[in-house]
């Protein structure tokens, strides 16, 4: 019974770091049809932002804040000055279809050497504001603690808020539109350009809430982030990489899997639970759980 | 049809014996850089194959080396095989491992095989660590074995540049070969339109679970290669900069050009690494700098690469001609 | 204001879709462009609305230059195009696709007198608002297409084809409605239609294509009274 509970929790606790980033991902392919495997470093860099302002205010509510503005920046910049012209020019010929997922490559090997130069490779402690040991019932503790709470809430409240967004403003409705039709979309006057930086820009700051939230309880380190991309990409496979709500429940399923395979089974088995989870879906339902394209060669 | 294979034949072998003569005219240092040029060639092969001809990318062909190292290791550990054989068990055991993940994967394209090939990259390490056998962090050792007696007394830099080589002229002879079949014209067409590919009785899932497997079985000789040359195989030299900086290769010169394709990138990798120890000592970088440099400017070419060569200079260079005769032409109407 | 086209051609690839193409619509005609399939009446519409760049030649509205600038920015300019084939947002509901029309206009009180507008016009998109655009017919993906165009509050509206696929009966309301439009409000539209007796009924002007050439144009009563057009292009 403790297992049981334990094993949920943790479950819950990493399926939201999984969901928020699968949900990074899923913002981006929805709007550009990119996997965007830098996705991991512009976390990164932006968890280093963070850190460099929680070490100066040792405030870690003007760091989070801080660190998502630098990621909405970063990858505005990476989709206006790389991905948009990206499209123009290897719009054809062997490398059309691979040229993103190869630029965004680039752009992660850029931003892991870069991070090395300005901030070494030795690890660095983010203090998290609140308490990362396990709570205490009765006389059991059980893995999970008031910074795990912390996480829960905090992407909960960010997915409700993309939802609002998404939902019930004209700018939301916009990135909606764009990502499903761009062509009628700029016939009714949207500005798809602008509108897909914007989504890009949101992508970024939600990866950089995943570092920041992420990082108090571990370490960071450039390459600290890079497996979140792997269990952020495996949970918005399934649910499709196109919806939202599907990276929400993916993050969740890969999380329990994930908690409940380690406690019940070997903890060593987590860095290829994602890849076989991955397989199986691909095998079993390959369009994702929330998947409604006709085929995935996007 | 079989003149061209012959003259290719012919081609590799002054090519091979060339490179015998100078192998005993340079020093150990351009040795070492040629096995690992060496090395680059035939991995870079394994993504110009699988990702400029038939449309699919990998960024798990480092996994697949990795396989093929720890399976030529483990074959001459417990069967006790001579080490040429052990290539060739390298090369069928990194097959079947494309072979599963190929069937798994024929119905994916661009992003999904991407993260599949990631994750399958990740995962394979910390395998290493689950099972004692493959010797954990630690990793097992290999014998590479020496020059047969009749070369006389042969260097160990020398013998191993002699097998590398080797081992990428016979790659890149039987690349060439397939590439250039019905098989490469195969997946050419699949690349460029699948519908009209399978109208033509082109079976384009199973055309893409071969590239994969060939793909998987030539990074798998690369990596025997290496380990070869390493004389040890661990997972720390499976990084995923490498399959990483494999990508790079490959898109430097064209990723449709397997030759000179292969070679200039894997120059280009092997110069890199001398380039910025030239730097470092010439201007005294710091080593935080120095240790990150390589990446970065590596990265950097990938992503100049990809915007300003997309399909490599030699289209560019086409391009460039046609677009001036093009205004040539306008200025005379 | 009047659409002026002067020598305009346009090319895809190597094939010259569009070849010299000159004509001028006044303002608050409806001028219907007819032709075979691949006469090129899309890529004139979709030249003129921004989607795709031409080779040589002019097309202005007024002031505004058609050939410089954006799609979204032609919208802005008081140039809107229903797209060939139903162009609604299938996963968008029946309102949100109306929305999107007006979104960047600024006085959203105007916009929705317009909205009040467009839904007089096509009750049974009242009905349907908050229907997504794929639970649809066909009929009422074409209303909710100039429906959203009109949205826009368009002074030239550019029509792709909103007779296709559609049945008999369900074509000639959709005609009719059209031709109301037109009449009632200060709209200038360009109709282009494969459905060539249909559309020159209703148009005040036609224009007869072919590979790109402009082989008639007049009066469509005119055009429907030649022997050669009616033997060519209206099958009788």
């Amino acid at each position: 019974m403790e297992k049981l509970i334990s094993a949920s929790l943790i479950g819950l606790s990493q399926g939201a770091i999984f969901a928020l980033m699968a949900l990074a991902l899923v913002l981006v392919f929805r709007s550009t049809r990119v996997v965007n495997f830098a996705q991991a470093g512009q976390a990164m860099v932006s968890t280093y932002i963070g850190w460099e302002v929680v070490t100066r205010t040792e405030n870690y509510w003007i760091a989070l804040p801080a660190a998502a503005l630098a990621g909405a920046l970063l990858a505005a910049i990476i989709e206006t000055f790389l991905m948009r012209p990206l499209a123009k020019r290897a719009s054809h010929g062997a490398i059309a279809p691979v040229a993103s997922i190869i630029a965004s490559l680039g752009v992660l090997g850029v931003l892991h050497s870069g991070a090395a130069m300005i901030w070494t490779t030795e690890q660095k402690l983010f203090e998290s504001p609140v308490s990362v040991n396990g709570i205490e019932i009765g006389s059991t503790v059980y893995p999970f603690s008031q910074a795990d709470m912390l996480i829960i809430s905090t992407v909960v409240i960010v997915m409700l808020t993309f939802a609002f967004f998404f939902q019930r403003t004209s700018l939301g409705l916009s990135l909606r539109a764009a990502a499903f039709q761009p062509e009628i979309s700029r016939l009714a006057g949207v500005r798809v350009d602008r509108v897909r930086t914007i989504g890009w820009a949101l992508s970024g700051a939600a990866g950089a809430v995943v570092g920041v939230l992420v990082t108090p309880g571990n370490y960071l380190s450039p390459f600290s982030l890079d497996i979140l991309l792997v269990y952020g990409f495996v949970a918005a496979v399934i649910g499709g990489l196109e919806s939202p709500q599907g990276a929400a429940l993916g993050g969740l399923i890969l999380g329990m899997s994930l908690s409940f395979t380690s406690i019940y089974v070997s903890s060593g088995l987590t860095f290829i639970v994602p890849f076989i989870v991955l397989l199986l879906i691909l095998l079993v339902k390959p369009k994702g759980i929330f998947g409604g394209g006709s085929s995935r060669n996007a | 049809m079989h003149s061209t294979h012959r003259r290719r034949l012919i081609l590799f072998i002054v090519v091979g014996a060339v490179l015998f003569y100078f192998s005993s005219r340079v020093g150990i240092l351009r040795l070492y850089q040629g096995s690992t040029v060496s090395m680059y060639v035939i991995a870079i092969g394994s993504i110009i194959l699988l990702t400029g001809y038939s449309g699919q990318i990998s960024l798990g062909n480092g996994a697949f080396m990795a396989i093929g190292a720890y399976v030529a290791v483990l074959s001459q550990l417990y069967l006790d095989l001579p080490f040429f054989l052990t290539f060739f068990v390298a090369v069928l055991g990194a097959a079947l491992a494309g072979l599963v993940l190929g069937i798994a994967a024929a119905r994916l394209t661009g992003p999904y095989l991407a993260g599949a090939t990631l994750a399958l990259a990740v995962a394979l390490p910390s395998i290493a660590n689950l099972f004692p056998v493959l010797g954990g962090e630690q990793g097992l050792g290999y014998d590479s074995g020496n020059a047969p007696s009749l070369f006389g007394e042969v260097a160990r830099f020398k013998w191993l540049f002699w097998i590398s080589s080797l081992a990428a002229l016979i790659t890149c002879l039987l690349l060439q070969n397939i590439l250039k079949s019905r098989y490469g014209r195969a997946w050419k067409s699949i690349r460029s339109n699948s519908v009209a590919a399978e109208l033509t009785g082109i079976n384009a899932a199973k055309s893409k679970v071969l590239a994969f497997v060939l793909s998987a079985g030539i990074a798998g000789l690369a990596g025997a290669v290496l380990t070869m040359s390493l004389g040890t195989v661990s997972p720390s030299a499976f990084p995923l900069s490498l399959s990483f900086a494999l990508i790079t290769g490959a898109v430097i010169a064209g990723i449709s050009s397997l030759l000179p394709g292969s070679l200039v990138g894997a120059v280009v990798l092997v110069g890199m690494s001398q380039l910025v120890g030239a730097l470092t000592t010439r201007f005294e970088i710091g080593d935080v700098l120095a240790q990150n440099l390589k990446e970065l400017i590596v990265s950097a070419l990938l992503i100049l690469a990809v915007v300003f060569t997309p399909n490599g200079p030699g289209e560019k260079i086409r391009e460039m001609r046609d677009h001036r005769k093009h205004h040539s032409h306008g200025g005379h109407r | 204001m009047s659409l002026v086209v002067r020598n305009l051609s346009v090319d895809h690839g190597a094939i010259r879709a569009i070849n010299n193409l000159s004509f001028i619509v006044e303002k608050r005609r409806l001028t219907a462009v007819i032709g075979a399939n691949g006469a090129g009446k899309s890529t004139l519409l979709r030249t003129l609305s921004g989607l795709i760049p031409a080779t040589e030649g002019k097309a202005t509205w007024g002031e505004h230059n058609l050939l410089k600038g954006k799609a979204e920015q032609h919208v802005r300019n008081g140039v809107s195009h229903v797209s060939e084939g139903k162009s609604v947002i299938p996963e968008l509901t029946v309102e949100e696709n109306l929305d999107l029309g007006a979104l960047w206009r600024r006085n959203k009180k105007e916009a929705d007198a317009t909205k009040k507008y467009v839904l007089e016009l096509f009750p049974r998109l009242g009905e349907r608002l908050k229907q997504r655009g794929d639970t649809l017919s066909g009929g009422e993906r074409q209303m909710l297409a100039i429906g959203r165009a009109l949205m826009s509050k368009p002074q030239l509206l550019l029509l792709d084809e909103p007779s296709l696929g559609l049945a008999p009966l369900v074509v000639e309301q959709i005609f009719q409605t059209i031709r109301d439009i037109a009449n009632s409000s200060d709209l200038t539209v360009l109709l282009v239609e494969q459905n060539a007796m249909g559309a020159l009924k209703i148009a005040d002007i036609g224009v007869v294509l072919n590979l790109g050439n402009i082989v008639a144009i007049g009066p469509s009563a005119d055009l429907i009274a030649d022997p050669a057009i009616r033997a060519a292009y209206l099958g009788y």
